[in-house]
Parts: C-alpha cells; structure tokens; sequence
C-alpha cells in the first residue's frame, strides 16, 4: 500500500502542476509534494525494515534491501533538490532566463522524473524498469533543454540521441535476456521478466545468451551511468540544464542506472560464474575513473568540473560493484549514497555561486566567502568531502574499496590512487580560486537556500564517523543479495 | 559430360544458335518499339536494326591510318564471343550439347573477353572519345563484373551447382516456395543488364552526347561491315543477357532440348522475350538517365543487392 | 529447404525485405521518400508480427501488430509529414559518407550481425529464429544511419527504425515480450517522437536550420 502511494504522489504532483505549475506557489507545491514522497518513501523503508523484502500487485513490484536504501535516498535527495529549486528558480524568473509556461514544464517534469526513477527502483520487471529509464531520460532531456538557450539545446539533443541509442541496447539486452528466460520460466505467464523469478533460476539461465545479453545491458545503461566511453553527454547536460536538474542528474539518475547494471549483473553472474560481469565492469569503471580525472584538468566550467568528477565517482562505484564480495558492495552502497548527498550539495552552492556570479566560468569566480560565507563554506567543505578527505563518508567508502582492490585485484589499486591524486589536485586548485580572493559578485534578489546543503554535508559527515548499525546492517544485507 | 550426343541434339542447337543470331536485332528492335510507343511516338519499325546492319554491310568500310590489326579483328572476336555465349546458354532446352560446355563463371568470362577487346579496339586509335568510352566501359565493368558473379553465386546456392542448364532445371522444379533471395538477385541482374547492355539509367543509345555516351564512344571510329559486327553483337548481348535471366528466374517452360520440344520451347521463348523487352522498354520509359558519375552507385547497389541475397540465403535458407 | 511451411517462408520474406528496406533508407536522399520507407518498415513488421502470432497461436500478438500499423504505419509517418512540412527540412544536404561507401559498411555490419546472431538462433525455438540475424542487422543499419547523417529529422527517422529492428528481434527471437513491456516501449517511442517534434522547432528557431552542424559548440578544447 505505501508502495502505491508512494508511486502515485510524484504521477499526482506531475498532473497537478502540469495544470498550475506556473503559479507563484508552484515551488512550494512542488516541495510540498516531493516531501510527501520523501514520507511515503520513509513509510515503505520502516516496513521494509521491519518486515523484510515484500512483493506486491502481482509480483509486479519488489522491494529488498537494495532497492529501499535506493528509494529512500531518491525520495530525500528529490525532496531536498526541490527545497533547493524554490529560490533558484525564482532568481532565473527574475533574471528572465525562463517564463512561466517553462517554469510550469520544469515543474511538471521534476516530479514525472521523480516519478520513473522511483518505477525504476521499485518494479520488478526487467522490462517495465527499461521502459522506466526510457522515460528518465525523456523528462532530463525536457529539463536539460528547459533554457532553449543553443547550447541547451545542443545538449540535450546530444543527451537524447546518445542515450537513446545506448537505451536501444539495453532493450536488446533485456529481449536477450527474456529469450533465455523464457525457456526456463515458460512464455505463457508473463512471469519470465520477472527479476525475482529470474533470480531463483539464474543458474539455468543459458550462458551464452546471457553474457551477450550483459554486454549490450551494460553498455545500454551504462551510457546513461555515464561510463566512459559512452559519457559523452554527461558533461553537456549538468552544464547546460538548470542546477537542480544538474544536482538530481548526478545525485540520482546516475545511481538509478548503476542499479539497473547491478540487477543484471547479479543474474548473469549466477548464470556464468566466471567473473566475466565483474570484469567488465571492473574495466569500464576503471577507466572511467582515470580518463575522468585527467578530464578534470581541462575544465573551464564549475559544473562541467563537477560533471566530470560525478563520471569518476561512478566509475569508482562501478570497479567496486565490479569486484564483488560483501565488503566491496558494502563500500560500493555506502559510496553510492554519500556521493549522491555530496554531490547534490555541491551543485546546489555552485548553483547559488553561479548565480551571484552570472557565469559558470571558473575563471570569474572569485571571492565567494566574503560575499556569502554560507555559500562559500558551502563550496569549500562539498568540494573536501567529494575529494575523500577524513572524516567524510566520501573517504570511509573509499577507504574501503582502496583496501579491497589492495586484497584482490593489487594491479588496481595504484592506478585508482593515481586518479584519485590526480582529481583531488585539480578539484582543490580550481575550488579554492573560487572561494577565497575578492569578491566579483553580485547580490540576489532571492535569499539562497543553504539549509539542504549542509543538511547533506551534515549527513555525509555522521556517516563518515560514524554508522548507525541499522544502517550498517542493512547495508550488510544489501551487499550480500548482490553477492 | 558423357551422355550420348545424337544428330537430333545438334540439330536442335544448330536451331538454338541460329535463332539467337538471327532474332537479336529484332529483339533490339522490339523494344525500342515498345519504347516509340511508350513515348508516344511512332517508332522506326520492328525491323529497323535489319535494315541498319543491311545498309551497313552494303557500305565501304574506312579504317583509320593509325589502326592496328587489332582494330580490325575485335569486331569479329566480338560477335564470335556473343555467339559463343548464346550457343551455351541454354535459351530453348537444357541438354543442348553445347549447354554443357562451359558454366556461368565461363560465361562471365567470355562477356569480360569481349569487354576487354572493345576497350581495347577504341583506345587503338587514340581519339579522345575513343579513350573516354573505354575508361566510362571499364568503370562500369568493374562493378558490374562481380555484381553478376553473385547474382550467379546466389542462384547457384540454391540449385547446388554453377552449370546454367543445370541451375535452370531446378529452378523450373522447385516448387512453390517463396526465395527472398532469389529476388534479390532478380533485381540485381536486372539492374546488371541495364548496366551492361548500355540502357537508360547508365547510357543511352540513342545519343552522342559526348558528355554521358560510353557504347557510342567507344566504336565511334568504326564504319560499315565492323560496325554492323559490332552492332549485332551489341543486339546479341541483349538477347543473351535475356535469355540468362530468362533461364535463372522464369525457367518454365523450357524443353529438354530434343526435337520434338524444341518447337513449345520456341514458342514459349519468344513469348517470354516479347514480355522481357516490353518490361525492359517500360523500364527505361520510366527511368532517367544518370549522371555518369552516379554510375558507380548504381552498380553498387546491384552489388549489394546480390550479396544481400547470397547473405540471406545463407542466414534463411531460402 | 523448399518444405518450410508458408506461414514461415513468408515471415523471411518480410525478414528480407525488412533489410532491403533499410539499405533503402541509407541510401535515401530525400527525407519525404525516408519517411515512407519508414512507413513500409512499419507496415512490413506488421505484416510479419500478423503471421507469426497466427503460426504461434499467440492472440497477444495480435494486439502487438494493431499497436504497430497504428503507431509506426500511421501515426508516425503522419507526424513526421507534417513537421517535414511545416519545417521545410525536405532534403538531405550532404552525406558524411559517400553512398557506395556507407553501402559497403553495411554490408560488413550485415555480416557482422548475422555472426552474432548465429549462436543465439541455434537455440531458439521460434519458427522464426532465422530471423534474428536480420532484426540484428537492422538495428546495426538504423544505427549507420544516424551516424552518417547531419539532418536532425533523418537521425530521428533512424532512432524509430532501430526501434523497429528491435521489435522485430523481438518478435523473431521470442514471439514478443510481456504485453506491459510492448505497450510501455510503444508510449516511450510516442512520446519521444513529440518531444523531439518540439524539439525541431526550438533547434530550427535558433539556428534557423535543422542541420546538426550547428550542434557542435560544446566539446573539449
């Protein structure tokens, strides 16, 4: 029941402001709904915790560990984003970059995407969570190119025609993958997508069909991981589309397709138990790390800077689901969840930053603690914690991966530090002209919202120090349903 | 092939030759009838190319004072080729005796012979049109060459074997089964015959225009009884080609080539043929003709064509 | 070879002339022509989805096909005329590759898809699993398509024709997926077609063209 209403409050709130969304309290009725689904999400999350994985409406949805940790960070993360939108979009009202018919397409569209991601996590239907991020990446394209600005549009057509090629391949991959079922499972229900049927038979599954399957799988949704070498659009579409929709990019659309690559990855995995899966994930996630950290140095853009380094953490998170193992996937969890709080952080005070400055160019950023200490601070401490500096939760998940590659796969483990070296510098060097210096800016007419940021950072930094063990348990039982 | 040769089988492929020979021009003739009728125009007759190759035989033939013999000996290799491909071809029945002389890829060859010696003949003189005809000739052949070894390719898949009477016969007894790749290389030869025998898309008989002619440049220097040669074997080749594809993609009604089929054959031959160049003049009715210059997409396509088909026969079965 | 039954014998003939159709529309200069073989495409899928659920006994199939001549032979096509029109973006300027050329590479991707689809159809159970290789193949030529070409509506007109090469792999492979998932994807491509529709009209007002030439600003220097 919390499962249906929790679906159904972001399908509302997208009809609801489809029709008022240009209202002057659109922002709040937006927040206000994004907050219902936060509470849903929580209610589904207490129920799942106290009594265990559920299937519901015909097996058609399924929720475990896995994917409630997921939910309930999607369902917070959208909740806070939308706190943060309120103002900045006012501001870009007010600067006239958008009209009301836009700002009602914006609003409209945040919760739609809201909406497939959380169909996404909760289907159980390899199928439905195909058509699911079909339909993600149909709202970001529509919030991507929301500014109708050239360069937006060159974004998102860009954004569109490479994930929609990359979504074709999923979808083969998942026709692949109903072939192999079906012969186990029978065509006649429609139970052979079913990943919970899936799961229980994964060791007949045929091998060979499996294993193409998970390549055009991983390629598919790893485009829109933005795995390197499929990121090409990452970077345009943070940089272009308004912030929030770069903070809800990076903080949930990213992790929503790392899930569906993992959900593959553990049914082929059963099927061929030769490490294959993990291997390749293993390489696209390695590479993803270092080709993103040398792209790093390259970056006049904050957002684009901030882009690349989203690419290098997923690439992190991808090597470590890649490896395996109950700590590992531990690590992997814990990474996905602080990156996601981090990163959304930090797009927020850049946003606001950008925003004073009238520029994303890094170079015309100066300044920013003496005109919003807030802002500034904001900034400084996102951009430490996303570099993996104790005592962030950034640097206990990457300690642990560090470790684990260090145990199993020693070859990895220096170039990963290399990379991580390689990031931080840049990063550090570009943040910190930003910050400190005279100022260059402006004032707003809008007060920022700054609470969402250092709610995020607040929680990266409890999860640095310390775990709560319900948390710690639950993640321990989520690492070990990926095997 | 051993099998027991009487004096009714050379007989009767004494009958195929001649009527190839004789009824070439008239093929030539039909369908540039059908075409003046297409068109709306009266048309010279069925039995203007007769009266051409008359006239020219007639005539006193002047030879350039820069000729090599080889100039004037590729006429008569040119028309020796053609009937030499028309006695192999099995146009009225399977078992001629010459049938089995030779395959398609044999027969590729010969129609290359006779492309090489042309190209040869008109670059002798050292006009420039004669060399501009040759190198638009080559140009052509190049793709049309492997194009019409795949269509032969693809045939010969499903009939399990590269003698033209053979893949004949079996096409003619396979049955009703639908062969996507059979079509396609029905399309592709045809596109290959258009190329080859100087139609409308790629050439236009008809004109001199110094711009797009290719067959036209090339015997621009020849007159009178070479010329007549050369035009009859240009209006053989057609009947060949017609007669190929008859063979491959219309095989019904073919005889086993004894003399009492023989007369049936005939009768379903030029039935066949009169339809063949009634399609062919509607095909070229329709058709503009191409830049030279998209030559080479054309005949690409026909490639392509033929590989699809060889392609899916191998992927379908069929 | 010639024993298949009909019902079979015609499913490869749509098969074949699936492909055909997409050498077709590599070839096609014109983007009104494009849109009608895209047409065809659809019509042909249609055709082939009615015969295998009537071989199969499968009614859902049925349902498949109706969705298919609504929405890819009708609705589309329909859709595209008029943004063609409206837009005027009628002809293709410039290939990026020659048509020989890009003719040749499709070739090797035809032979390169029927590779791969060989160890799948051996164990397939489908009377149509020769297919597969053929759907592969069209999804592999939609996608040269889209990347030789520089009109934002040709690269449209590919993405649909991958989608229906999809379709058919799916159709050929397993008899179709769940009922939920065909419709699913079949919302997905609609809605995809309007917002790229809008889409024409944003990128044709800002750069007065559709050509994607314009779309080259953003890059790494």
């Amino acid at each position: 029941m919390e499962l249906l209403i929790l679906l159904c409050i972001p399908l509302l709130g997208a009809v609801l402001l489809a029709l008022v969304g240009e209202r002057d309290w659109a922002p709040e009725a937006n927040s206000l709904m994004s907050f219902a689904t936060f509470a849903a999400g929580a209610a589904l999350t207490v129920r799942v915790i106290g009594s265990g994985p559920m299937l519901a409406f015909h097996e058609q949805f399924f929720v475990d560990p896995f994917n409630v940790f997921l939910v309930a960070l999607t369902a917070f993360v959208g909740f806070t984003t939308s706190l943060f939108s309120r103002p900045y979009m006012r501001v870009e009202q007010h600067h006239g970059r958008l009209n009301r018919s836009q700002l009602r397409l914006y609003h409209s569209m945040y919760q739609l995407f809201t909406f497939t991601m959380l169909l996404a996590l909760l289907t159980n239907n390899m199928g439905i969570l195909w058509v699911a991020m079909e339909g993600a990446t149909l709202t970001t394209v529509l919030l991507v190119s929301l500014y109708r600005t050239p360069n937006g549009l060159e974004a998102a057509w860009k954004y569109f025609i490479l994930c929609g090629v990359g979504i074709a391949q999923a979808l083969f991959g998942t026709i692949l993958l109903y072939f192999a079922a079906e012969k186990v499972l029978g065509a006649e229900g429609t139970t052979a997508l079913l990943w919970t049927h899936l799961n229980q038979v994964k060791g007949e599954l045929e091998p060979v069909v499996l294993s193409l399957a998970f390549v055009f799988l991983l390629v598919g949704y790893g485009t829109k991981v933005g795995l390197v070498p499929l990121h090409n659009w990452l970077p345009d579409a943070h940089a272009e589309g308004p912030t929030p929709v770069s903070a809800v990019l990076s903080g949930l659309l990213l992790n929503v397709a790392l899930y569906a690559v993992v959900r593959c990855k553990v049914l082929v995995e059963g099927s061929l138990h030769n490490g294959m899966a993990g291997r390749l994930m293993m390489a696209f996630g390695l590479t993803s790390v270092v080709v993103a950290a040398f792209f790093l140095w390259r970056q006049k853009d904050i957002k684009r800077l901030f882009a690349y380094s989203s690419i290098e953490h997923m690439g992190i998170v991808t090597f470590a689901f890649g490896m395996g193992g109950p700590v590992a996937n531990f690590a992997a969890l814990l990474h996905m969840t602080v990156h996601s709080l981090t990163k959304s952080a930090i797009f927020f005070a850049v946003g606001h930053a950008a925003q004073k400055a009238g520029t994303q160019m890094i170079e015309q950023i100066h300044g920013l603690l003496k005109l919003s200490p807030t802002v500034g601070w904001g900034l400084m401490l996102g951009s430490l914690a996303i570099l993996g500096l104790p005592p962030f939760g950034v640097f206990a998940s990457e300690f642990l991966i560090l470790t684990t590659a260090m145990r199993d796969h020693p070859w990895a483990a220096p170039i990963l530090l290399l990379a991580l070296g390689v990031a931080f510098a840049a990063i550090f060097s570009r943040v910190q002209s930003m910050v400190f210096g005279e100022p260059s800016l402006s004032r707003l007419p809008h007060a920022p919202a700054l609470l969402p940021v250092f709610a995020h950072l607040l929680l990266v930094l409890a999860l640095g120090l310390f775990i709560p063990p319900y948390l710690a348990g639950w993640y321990r039982l989520a690492a070990k349903l990926i095997g | 092939m051993n099998h027991v040769v009487n004096a009714g089988a050379w007989l009767a492929q004494l009958v195929a030759v001649t009527t190839a020979i004789a009824a070439a021009p008239l093929l030539m003739g039909w369908v540039n009838q059908c075409r003046a009728w297409l068109q709306n125009r009266s048309g010279a007759g069925l039995l203007q190319p007769y009266r051409m190759l008359r006239k020219l035989l007639y005539k006193d033939a002047a030879i350039a004072s820069a000729a090599s013999p080889l100039f004037r000996v590729t006429p008569y290799i040119l028309f020796g080729a053609m009937v030499c491909a028309a006695a192999v071809i099995p146009s009225l029945g399977t078992t001629l005796p010459f049938t089995a002389a030779a395959d398609t890829i044999a027969l590729v060859g010969l129609f290359a012979l006779a492309r090489v010696f042309i190209a040869l003949a008109a670059m002798d003189i050292g006009t420039a049109f004669g060399s501009l005809g040759a190198r638009r000739e080559m140009l052509v052949g190049f793709l049309a060459e492997p194009a019409l070894l795949m269509v032969f390719f693809t045939v010969s898949l499903i009939a399990h074997s590269t003698a033209l009477p053979t893949m004949a016969q079996a096409l003619a007894h396979r049955g009703a089964a639908i062969y996507p790749s059979l079509a396609f290389a029905a399309v592709a030869f045809l596109m290959v015959l258009l190329a080859e025998n100087a139609r409308i898309p790629i050439d236009n008989p008809a004109t001199h225009l110094e711009l797009t002619m290719i067959h036209e440049a090339m015997v621009l220097e020849y007159s009178a009884r070479h010329l007549a040669l050369i035009e009859w074997s240009a209006a053989l080749k057609l009947f060949n080609y017609c007669c190929i594809g008859l063979a491959l993609f219309l095989p019904w009604g073919l005889g086993a080539g004894d003399w009492r089929s023989l007369v049936p054959a005939l009768g379903f031959l030029t039935a066949k043929l009169a339809v063949a160049g009634a399609a062919l003049a509607l095909i070229e009715t329709f058709s503009a003709k191409m830049r030279i210059f998209r030559a080479p997409e054309f005949l690409a396509t026909a490639f392509l064509l033929a590989v699809l088909g060889l392609l899916v026969h191998l992927l379908l079965g069929s | 070879m010639a024993n298949l039954p009909l019902s079979s014998q015609i499913i490869n003939l749509c098969a074949a002339v699936l492909l055909l159709v997409s050498f077709a529309m590599l070839s096609q200069r014109r983007v009104l022509s494009l849109v009608q073989l895209f047409a065809l495409q659809g019509a042909v899928l249609c055709l082939s989805t009615i015969t295998v659920a009537w071989t199969a006994g499968r009614s859902e199939l049925y349902v498949s096909a109706a969705v298919t001549l609504a929405l890819k032979v009708l609705l589309l096509p329909y859709i595209l005329h008029r943004l063609i029109r409206a837009l005027n973006a009628r002809w293709e300027t410039e290939l990026l590759l020659n048509v020989p050329a890009t003719m040749l590479v499709g070739l090797l991707l035809v032979i390169f898809s029927f590779g791969l689809a060989q160890p799948i159809s051996q164990l397939a159970a489908t009377v149509t699993r020769s297919t597969l290789g053929i759907a592969i193949a069209v999804v592999m030529l939609s996608f040269l398509m889209m990347i030789t070409r520089r009109k934002a509506v040709t690269q449209v007109i590919g993405f649909l024709a991958m989608e229906n090469g999809l379709f058919f792999a799916a159709t050929s492979a397993t008899y179709g997926m769940p009922m939920v998932v065909e419709l699913g994807v079949a919302l997905d491509v609609l809605v995809a077609m309007l917002i790229l529709g809008v889409f024409f009209f944003q990128i044709r007002e800002q750069f007065d063209s559709l050509d994607l030439r314009n779309l080259e600003a953003l890059k790494e220097e």
